[in-house]
């Protein structure tokens, strides 16, 4: 959609020249009636259900593709000596950096009163917590012997064997699983007074029982609204040093090894900002689909976008300063070994990884969002979208493999090859994220009611409760 | 617990979150303690007005983190130093400043939960039932569109028809008896 003038586009504010956050002429009732009408309604829309077919189609592959690795051990991917890790590592970053967005926006736009975000807040956090559910998989298979992953957490055991605190994989364990657990817990109390929405709204008495039960019989009475909100803002205070922490340890993982590429110490704010930056393109992969589908234009306005692109753009830009700076310090370094590591990712064997990383990350996205009519352009920004979330992939492909086949020994160098089941795993967590998705967006408020009922014009409260009906009965 | 039995209060609805707050300060002022309103969105005025200042959520909440850390951080040392010691790299058995760490990661953990769990449970919550679900117009209302008064029969100063006719002062939209 083009810029209209300013004056006749009634989504723009005409006092800040800014898209509006929220359409005019809303009321907390048209607000609920429409996110609710989406979960409530019982015609499900056709393109649900073919989305949920070639969703369930694809995830199959993590179904197959686990079976056979259960059966046959990790000897069936790529992975090998030099290059240990591989696919594995590479998604579990990659999809644990897309969760960060839901974070950053549940958490920390809420502590800087971002009011904005409110209306994207709930599905950023359902991503989140099926872009973790995707990221954890990975780990968890590729221990070797996956039944026995439960040997990862401190429990009193007859062996007497006890994890190992100062391993960055040890640390990984309990930042992951606080981050899914917090995850939850914050989507979960952010969709109480939603849940009693629907329960007093549905005419099904299977949905009036199923909401009633998740609601847990929340009345909106005011104490607990205070308590609520209390909790609300702990939540987010606590998860936002969480979502910093959990990518930090995860870069640890890589900058704790004495690797050349890896043991670097601009890692931590490097990898958090990149998770960043995926994350708001995935919310822009899947917030335009559904504004469009649901007619939710009113509520994810052209501001919303305009926003996600300018936190894009930030983030982006942390993310090009650390590649330039890992660049300037494999020269500043004056080390033989970070040179070679430099040198190899450029113009070694796997030259295109680098270079595409390049193309997508920085190339593209930095040079096109500086402008405000790509910006709010919706269908630039779904393209751009996923040209930024194959870059953040081919980053973390640069980093795991291009420094790890190519190590200190030539004699032991080797190379890094993707097999089959490499690709059909990663493949079909995209199926299981899409699937997930589909099913909150089909039987969860994909938009915190009471959170948009608080944006209205309406709130305000003027002294002395009088309205305009009781003001003019005084005067006669 | 015997069933209680009779009238629970009255419920007063209004249109707008004004008209609630200013009828609840003059229900205040008019002497009445026990009453609640209900309301489609955190309403901070409406608080105030019945000077409910001071919740315990956070209070829980810094009590877990304090567990949180304490709890692993004594695990790790427990674990590294006398249950299990490995030489890792020749470095100390104590080595604390790996088990920081994993001790923020709990600090974190159990102060989120205690916030989330500890907030359900002062609510009162899970409570499926409650009477001013009985109220016919309140649950197509009060968590979507409208904002309810609630004066409860518990307060001593409370009389069936007093009460109907000092809430009928604030323009409600309607006044309605609520049974236990």
């Amino acid at each position: 959609m083009a810029t209209k003038n300013p004056i006749e586009d009634p989504m723009i504010d005409p006092r800040t020249g800014e898209y509006a956050v929220i359409a005019p002429g809303h009321n907390f009732k048209s607000v609920t009636q429409k996110i609710a009408s989406i979960v409530l309604t019982s015609n499900t829309p056709l393109g649900w259900f073919f989305g949920l077919m070639v969703g369930g189609a694809v995830a199959t592959g993590v179904v197959i593709g686990c079976t056979w690795l259960f059966l046959k051990g990790v000897g069936i991917w790529g992975v090998t000596i030099p290059g240990a890790w591989g696919f594995a590592i590479i998604n579990f970053v990659w999809w644990i950096g897309i969760g960060h967005a839901g974070t950053l926006i549940s958490a920390i736009l809420l502590l800087f009163k971002q009011t904005w975000r409110n209306s994207i807040n709930r599905f950023a956090e359902a991503m989140t917590i099926f872009a973790v559910v995707c990221a954890g998989t990975f780990p968890l298979i590729h221990v070797g012997r996956p039944w026995l992953a439960y040997w990862l957490f401190p429990y009193p055991n007859t062996m007497n064997v006890w994890p190992q605190f100062r391993s960055p994989l040890a640390w990984d364990v309990f930042a992951v699983s606080t981050y899914a657990t917090i995850s939850i817990v914050f989507w979960y109390v952010g969709m109480i007074p939603d849940f009693g929405t629907l329960r007093d709204r549905a005419t099904m008495p299977f949905a009036k029982y199923v909401y009633g039960m998740l609601s847990l019989g929340w009345r909106g009475s005011t104490r607990h609204w205070i308590r609520y909100e209390s909790a609300s803002l702990l939540l987010a205070g606590l998860s936002t040093p969480l979502v910093l922490s959990v990518h930090t340890v995860i870069s640890f993982d890589f900058a704790v090894a004495a690797l050349a590429g890896w043991h670097t110490t601009i890692f931590p704010p490097y990898f958090v900002a990149g998770a960043v930056y995926s994350g708001f393109a995935m919310v822009l992969t899947l917030a335009i689909p559904i504004r469009k589908f649901y007619h939710l234009e009113d509520m994810v306005t052209l501001r919303h976008l305009d926003n996600m692109a300018k936190v894009m753009l930030a983030t982006g830009s942390i993310v090009a300063y650390g590649y330039g700076m890992e660049v300037f310090m494999s020269w500043y370094s004056a080390s033989h070994w970070e040179f070679f590591m430099m040198w190899n990712r450029m113009f070694g064997p796997m030259w295109w990884g680098y270079w595409m990383l390049i193309l997508t990350n920085i190339a593209i996205p930095l040079t096109t969002l500086w402008s405000r009519k790509l910006r709010v352009n919706v269908g630039y920004l779904f393209v751009l979208s996923f040209i930024v979330n194959i870059g953040m992939w081919f980053e973390r492909f640069v980093i795991v493999v291009t420094s790890l086949y190519r190590e200190y020994l030539p004699s032991s160098w080797g190379t890094y090859v993707a097999t089959k089941w490499d690709y059909m795993l990663f493949i079909g967590t995209w199926g299981l994220f899409t699937c997930l998705f589909l099913l909150f967006v089909r039987f969860l408020p994909i938009i915190p009611m009471s959170e948009i009922r608080m944006m209205l014009p309406q709130t305000k409260i003027t002294r002395g409760g009088k309205t305009a009906e009781t003001v003019s009965e005084e005067m006669s | 617990m015997p069933r209680k039995e009779g009238i629970y209060g009255l419920l007063a609805e209004f249109n707008t979150p004004s008209e609630l707050v200013y009828a609840t300060e003059e229900a205040r002022a008019a002497g009445y303690r026990r009453m609640e309103c209900y309301t489609p969105y955190p309403v901070e005025e409406a608080a105030e007005a019945l000077h409910f200042h001071k919740n315990r959520v956070p209070l829980l909440c810094l009590l877990g983190g304090l567990m949180g850390v304490t709890t692993a951080f004594l695990m790790e040392t427990w674990m590294s130093v006398w249950a299990y010691p490995l030489n890792i790299a020749g470095r100390p058995l104590f080595s604390w400043p790996a088990f920081i760490i994993p001790a923020y990661e709990w600090t974190i953990l159990f102060a989120g939960l205690s916030a989330g769990f500890g907030m359900i449970a002062l609510n009162g919550l899970p409570q499926l039932y409650h009477p001013v679900f009985n109220a016919p117009n309140f649950r197509n209302g009060a968590t979507t569109d409208k904002f309810f008064l609630c004066l409860e029969a518990a307060d001593p100063q409370f009389s069936p028809s007093g009460t109907r006719a000092f809430l009928e002062k604030f323009h409600a939209v309607s006044v309605v008896e609520v049974d236990h």
